[in-house]
């Protein structure tokens, strides 16, 4: 149905615009006047804190790749290039390195806080399985750009990880070779990495623009986890959350500013300070710590196509979660088995990182198949049982009427009040 | 209650974001497969708002020069990077003058060599690695740029290094032209001792033994690897402190909006 938008801007030019183009319309719904549960906790800042995130690494990723030299011959002196003679380009690069951690952290948080609340469940798996594909492209993202900068730990990480594949029968080898572009990892891997690394981080948003619009129709959860019922339940996301959210970027901020500044390459390995060379193995390939929980998976099983498989599915499994938990209650508040349990896998997580960074040597070997074992218990075994099992705590009559708990309801402020609400 | 519950929640959620910070240094792993003693110097430069001693990674600097830059290039440096150590524009050109290096071709076509200038990287003693392994029994000496960041360990080790050699115990075996260190992974290693009591001489009443002199070569070879370490943290500081400022307002202004909310 074509025809003009009916502006309420005042301003003239903005009125405008608005009608022919109803962005001002769009952002005043979505991000001024959008009904927002009013009882989110600070764990509901990290969605916005990796938005963040992404606009930092585009940022800083561009002006490296005006510097940097995707050339097997130059790549590392190009770094270094960068590090010492480019204005600032210590602080763009180390922002951008220790940002890709950060990226990791705050996602890691964003999806516990979405597991421990139950923010997978319907009406929100579409959401969740856009989440998941964003996980995805982010690691491959990440992975990449850790090729770039042509230390030891790049290319022996890049061959660890590309020849995973040739675990798979017949298809495998082709794969490994197309990764490459030859028959080991070299010039024309780090070209087709580079062009990658650039262009994923777009994919990247583009999902991350359908997992805010799918948002934007379900509505947030909350940490009850029981549907708004009423406008006395929200708050408009400006001022409420913008505010909330600033505190939280300030905090993240502090936080990343220490890491850039006084531990830059903390969480780095001394090994990727050495160029790349193709005759010497390091005595441990690790990758980055992010990585470390699905490499300790990999390790743990004995067969190497079993591995792979293990540490893909992995992620993969976290797809269907909103079909293998079968219990209606989402927030874990109510669930006081599943609180247990969420905490357990989270002590799993954990351990696997821990294994992942050291040899696959005596107790190491035993803790990561106990972790492995637990994780994929955790999913495939626990959670569907759980909700048949477990009995759920009363919940709520609603958010501003909590049937227990001290958050009582009582008088908004009349702005909030009087907006009305986007769904039934 | 419920602000309770947000402030264990923020803190939380803030204590894992920091989580990292705490957990890596903690976990990082040994640095050999035996144990040996990590030596544990004071560096002028460690500590959160540490600094390079200027005339520890001069004497350093003179060190490279007369024992390191024999076997060891540091291609990433340029001799105008040596202002960064406090040497003046005169000194870090009549330094630059005493090299020659290759500087393209002349008219003819022919390659072209001249004196250094402050533009130009530090001069390698070999021109490839080929030539480099041929003159020290096949072993290649690793470029010094970055040596202090690229071994766990960092600075402590390459003192280790530098001040671990010994003779070898009777039991052990020794490998022709090796020569043992306690501090180097399987203890064997191809590098003669570079550095004794006395190697190099001071000016002044400094003592030149094997402690200063290693001392003084690695704070030179950190200020190398990590040339903006101190403009870093001076920076750092900065907005560290306006960040806890700016949160400090910001969350005042958000105590203030949600003031008359129920919640």
């Amino acid at each position: 149905m074509a025809g003009l938008h009916k502006s309420e801007f005042s301003n003239p030019i903005i009125n405008w615009i608005d009608t022919r183009l109803p962005v001002f319309t769009m952002i005043q719904k979505e991000y001024g006047v959008f009904p927002t549960p009013k009882n989110f906790n600070y764990f509901w800042n990290f969605g916005a804190l990796a938005m963040v995130n992404l606009v930092i690494m585009i940022a800083t990723g561009i002006f490296l790749a005006m510097n940097y030299q995707p050339n097997t011959l130059l790549a590392f002196g190009s770094i270094q290039h960068i590090m010492r003679d480019v204005n600032y380009g210590w602080l763009l690069r180390y922002v951008h390195q220790n940002g890709a951690s950060m990226f990791f952290i705050v996602t890691y948080i964003h999806i516990f806080r979405g597991l421990y609340y139950g923010s997978y469940k319907t009406p929100r798996e579409l959401l969740w399985i856009l989440g998941v594909i964003i996980l995805l492209l982010m690691m491959a993202t990440a992975f990449m750009g850790y090729v770039l900068p042509w230390g030891q730990m790049s290319y022996w990480g890049a061959t660890v990880i590309t020849n995973l594949f040739s675990a798979f029968p017949w298809i495998g080898p082709k794969i490994v070779t197309l990764l490459w572009g030859g028959f080991s990892v070299d010039n024309p891997t780090l070209n087709r990495f580079f062009s990658l690394h650039y262009l994923l981080p777009f994919i990247l948003t583009a999902v991350i623009f359908l997992h805010v619009a799918a948002l934007h129709i379900t509505g947030s959860n909350n940490p009850l986890g029981i549907d708004v019922k009423s406008p006395q339940d929200t708050l408009p996301f400006h001022p409420y959350y913008t505010i909330k959210d600033s505190v939280g970027i300030c905090v993240y901020l502090i936080v990343f500013g220490l890491f850039v500044f006084f531990f830059p390459n903390v969480l780095g390995d001394p090994n990727n300070f050495i160029p790349a060379n193709p005759l010497q193995t390091p005595a441990d390939i690790v990758p980055e710590w992010y990585f470390l929980p699905y490499y300790a998976i990999l390790r743990s099983v004995p067969n190497k196509l079993l591995g792979v498989c293990m540490m893909f599915g992995s992620i993969l499994v976290l797809f269907v979660l909103p079909w293998l938990d079968t219990s209606p209650v989402r927030s874990a508040r109510f669930r006081p088995l599943y609180r247990k349990f969420i905490w357990l896998l989270v002590i799993a997580f954990v351990v696997l990182g821990y294994c992942g960074m050291n040899k696959p040597e005596g107790i190491f070997v035993v803790l990561s198949r106990i972790a492995t074992l637990y994780y994929f218990a955790h999913f495939l075994v626990i959670l569907p049982l759980l909700g048949k099992l477990e009995r759920p705590l009363p919940l709520p009559e609603s958010i501003s009427h909590p049937v227990i708990g001290g958050r009582g309801g009582g008088p908004l402020p009349a702005g909030a009040a009087a907006k009305p609400m986007e769904k039934a | 209650m419920s602000k309770l519950r947000s402030l264990i929640a923020g803190v939380l959620a803030a204590g894992l974001l920091a989580a990292p910070l705490v957990a890596v240094p903690w976990a990082a792993p040994a640095f050999a497969e035996e144990e040996i003693a990590m030596p544990n110097e004071s560096w002028s430069f460690n500590s959160l708002f540490g600094t390079f001693d200027l005339a520890a990674a001069q004497r350093g600097f003179s060190i490279y020069q007369q024992v390191c830059s024999n076997c060891h290039s540091m291609q990433y440096l340029h001799y105008r990077d040596l202002a960064g150590i406090g040497l003046s524009e005169e000194q870090i050109k009549a330094i630059a003058a005493s090299f020659t290096v290759p500087q393209g071709v002349d008219d003819q076509g022919n390659p072209k060599e001249g004196p250094a200038t402050p533009a130009d990287q530090f001069r390698s003693p070999f021109p490839n690695p080929q030539a480099a392994r041929a003159a020290n029994n096949g072993a290649l000496p690793p470029d010094l740029s970055l040596i202090v960041n690229a071994r766990e360990g960092h600075a402590n080790y390459i003192y280790g290094l530098l001040t671990g050699y010994a003779n070898a115990p009777a039991d052990f075996k020794m490998q022709d032209g090796m020569y043992y260190n306690k501090m180097f992974t399987g203890h064997q290693i191809g590098m003669p001792q570079p550095l004794r009591d006395g190697t190099v001489d001071y000016v002044g009443s400094m003592t030149n033994d094997l402690h200063q002199e290693a001392h003084d070569v690695v704070t030179f070879l950190a200020w190398a690897a990590n040339p903006e370490m101190v403009e870093r943290k001076q920076m750092g500081v900065r907005i560290i402190l306006f960040l806890i400022v700016m949160t400090g307002l910001t969350y005042a202004v958000k105590r203030k909006v949600w003031a008359n909310v129920e919640h």
